[in-house]
This record gives structure tokens, sequence and C-alpha cells, in this order.
């Protein structure tokens, strides 16, 4: 039974309400609020330390918030909402084991109707199958993660900086397949810290500063005139702490 | 003369003198039994110990860690205690046996084998927990991943718990009685020989002692260059 059959309400808006969220008594998100009606790429911008990840994995559900306060379709996060949901990290977490045995992995959990060879042919890895999964290039290792999280037919797709440190091809590699993924219907959220990415991909931007969301624009508007001094700095190159 | 004495040792080994073979099974019989108890015990309570949070954790992590010096001289006394005729479980009638011998045994290798894989886990665990949670991989799956992804870091653990146990001699002597044909293993039967001036008896079985060391070694470092070369450590 693949995720898509398994929760059939709409997801969208997915609405964050005043979330707040510390770690060990230090407050690292601080009264965040958006709501993401639109489909297709949401872009989560930051300088570092801004709390986009945390963000991500509170949308996630890997870190505990109050109920309430995420919403996908208005209903709350529950394991039912995360299993429409699948998450690449940025250190891609790769098992010590082949290629093929990675994707066999999840397949193996019933959350995907496609096959290991399917899956290996939509990343182009199937000539990389039988090798061990951690002597893959950086790339080829996150498009790895990706074919493992597109297996789950996520209808959220949270990518945290998919592409950082990859070279020119293996960001094209990369994002050819979450383009692939939002044509096909899933709502991705992507944390990333290159512009011209930004530009290519996103439909809207939420920027992030010192754990608040200083502007939720669409992308066209973002990178002409953003709202928020914060934004404004981080886009001419300024260095924002 | 020593030079005689590894002469006649040489003599014992090429002609797999009986009475040498006989030691050596009982050894080897003895280690591999007490190693399978062991690691069908300790793997489990390093996976439950690396893999959940409750209170009282970090002391039986703690006290796993500091039962793997125990001295085996006390195990010894202590298992003695418990199997002689007027202990709790002396209506047994296992002292002076093989099975008293895989019972020290145990109680020295288990908790190296549980300190270890606990630590083995409890890396693999860090590095999973956030992938397995978001791909929501059942709890028994998520065991039998980190027991297969660890397979080589984990190997080593059990081949250390074998190398204690086949080179072990305190624990045993004391529970065995180092009885002919019935309890006499090599370690034993080494501090016998030599104590009774027959060199070449003990240099025989100390020469297999030290080469079944050389190969478990030998294991250890293949299985770990093979782990590297995967990029499985």
């Amino acid at each position: 039974m693949s995720n898509k059959q398994l929760v059939t309400h709409p997801l969208l808006p997915i609405s964050v309400h005043d979330l707040h969220l510390a770690v060990q008594g230090k407050l690292l998100l601080t009264d965040l609020n958006c709501c993401l009606t639109g489909k297709g790429v949401t872009l989560i911008m930051g300088p570092n330390g801004a709390g986009k990840s945390l963000l991500l994995r509170c949308l996630h559900g890997l870190l505990e918030t109050p109920p309430g306060t995420i919403c996908f379709g208005g209903q709350p996060l529950c394991p039912e909402v995360r299993l429409t949901q699948a998450m690449v990290f940025q250190q891609p977490v790769l098992l010590r084991r082949s290629v093929e045995a990675n994707l066999r992995f999840i397949t193996d959990l019933g959350r995907s109707n496609d096959t290991v060879e399917d899956l290996l042919a939509r990343v182009g890895l199937t000539e990389k199958a039988k090798q061990p999964a951690r002597r893959l290039s950086g790339g080829e290792q996150q498009r790895l993660a990706l074919a493992r999280a597109l297996a789950c037919a996520p209808r959220i797709l949270l990518l945290d900086e998919p592409t950082a440190s990859l070279d020119p091809a293996s960001v094209l590699l990369i994002e050819q397949l979450i383009c692939q993924a939002r044509d096909e219907g899933t709502k991705v959220l992507l944390i990333s810290h290159d512009i011209g990415q930004a530009k290519r991909l996103a439909e809207d931007v939420v920027f992030l500063h010192r754990g608040q969301i200083t502007e939720h624009t669409p992308a066209a508007r973002f990178f002409i005139n953003p709202t928020s001094k914060a934004a404004a700095d981080y886009l001419s190159g300024h260095i924002v702490l | 003369m020593i030079s005689d004495a590894f002469i006649e040792a040489g003599h014992l080994l090429v002609r797999l003198d009986a009475d040498l073979m006989e030691i050596l099974i009982l050894s080897m019989q003895v280690s591999a039994v007490s190693l399978l108890i062991s690691v069908v015990i300790g793997l489990p309570v390093g996976a439950v110990l690396a893999m959940n949070a409750f209170p009282g954790r970090h002391i039986a992590v703690t006290v796993l860690n500091a039962l793997m010096g125990l001295p085996p001289v006390v195990v010894g006394l202590l298992v003695y205690l418990m199997l002689s005729r007027s202990g709790p479980l002396g209506v047994l009638g296992l002292l002076y046996t093989p099975t008293a011998m895989v019972i020290a045994q145990l109680v020295l290798i288990t908790p190296i084998i549980g300190a270890l894989s606990c630590q083995v886990i409890e890396d693999l665990h860090h590095e999973y927990e956030a992938q397995f949670r978001s791909f929501s991989v059942p709890r028994t799956t998520a065991v039998c991943a980190y027991l297969w992804d660890a397979r080589y870091s984990l190997m080593t653990t059990i081949l250390a718990g074998f190398g204690r146990a086949i080179s072990e001699v305190g624990a045993v002597i004391i529970v065995g009685g180092n009885i002919d044909h019935l309890t006499r293993v090599m370690t034993t039967a080494i501090a016998l020989e030599t104590s009774k001036g027959e060199l070449a008896v003990a240099l025989a079985l100390g020469i297999i002692l030290l080469s079944l060391a050389l190969v478990v070694n030998a294991v250890v470092m293949m299985l770990r260059t093979q782990a590297k070369r995967m990029g499985y450590v």
C-alpha cells in the first residue's frame, strides 16, 4: 500500500502556529507562524543557525512540538501524516550495505510500489547497484538518499540542503529529481543557501533569522524586493549574523 | 634442556598426540559453548542498553563496563562457592565438570560481549535513529538492521570474547579442578605440566594456544580491513 493511499485528505495548507522550540533551556525557534498553501517548491532560507533544519525536523515530527502547532490540511501532525512525508538529510545516512540493499531496505518496509530496479534507474545508479553505498561519491550518495525518500511516494518531501558541497553536474541531477517529484504533485520543502538554485526551483520563500520567520514571500518578489532587512542583506551578499 | 623440550613438543604436535588432542578438543568445546551462550545473552543486553533510555541506564552501562575487568580467580571463587556441595547450586553436582568451566567463562566473557556490543550498537543507533524514525522503521526491523550493519564490529567483539575464554586459566582451574581426561584444558594443563617440569607438553600446548591467538587476531584484522574497504566502519 503506497502512502498516497494511506491518507487521502489534502495535506495543504501546511500551517505552523505559534511554534516555540527550546533545547536545553535555550529558545531556538520563537513564535513561528506561517501558512504554506501553494504546491511546488517552498524554499527555506536563512543564515546558519537561523533554525531552518530545526523547523524541517519539527515539520517531519522528529522534534516534539505542542499539539496543534503544526497542521497539514487542518489535521495535526500524527503518525499517519508522517507516513506521507519523506526527508533527506544534509549528510545522507546510508546503511552499511550495497546501493541496492539500501533501497531494498525501504521497499521491504512495504512503503513503496516501485521495484529496486526502477528506483535505481530513476536516479541513474543502475550500474552502481552492487557497490557499497558509502563508497559512492557525495553526489551519488545524495541521489541514493533521494531515491530512498522517493521510494516512499511522499506527498511532502523535506530536503535539508541536499546539494550542499556538490559539483554542478550533481546539483543538476538532484534538481531534476526534485522537479520530477514536484511535477508529480509532491509538495517540496527545500533548505538551500544557493540563491541560483532558489531562483530556479522555488515558488515561495520562507526566510528565517535568529529563530524567527522574518518573511514569507513569493519567490519572484523575494529576489527582487525582499521585505525584511535580514533577507535583503543576505541576498545582497552581506554577512548576516 | 629447553631445546630438547622444543623438539619433543614438535614431535607431540606432528604426531597429533592423543592426550594433547583431547585437551585441545575439550578447550575448544568449553570455550565455544560459553561463547555461544554469552553471545545469546550479551548481544541482546548490549542492544537493549544501546537503544533505550531508561532510569538507571548509565549505572547499568557503567556496571557492565566494570564487569569486563572481573578478576578470573574471583569469578572462579564465586562460581566455586555457588556450585560447591554446601552452596546454593551444590545439589546440581556441577563442580569439577566442564559445565562448571562453561559457567565460569560465561561470567567472564558475557560482560565483554555485552559492553562492547553496546558501544558498537549505540554508535550506529546515534547515526541511524533520525533516518529510521523518518522512515517509520519498526523497532524489530531496526534492531535487525543494527545487528547486520554492525556485523564486522560485532564479529570482532565476539572473537575478543573467544580469545578471553580460550586463554583463561584462573577461574577454570578453580571450578574445573584440572582433572585428567575430564576437565583438563590447555591453560590448566600448561600450568600443571610446567610445575611438574614436563616442559614438552606445556610447550606444545603453548604453541597451539599461541597459534589460536594468532589466528583469531588475523581474522579480526582481516574483518577490519574488509569492513574499511567497503566503508562499513
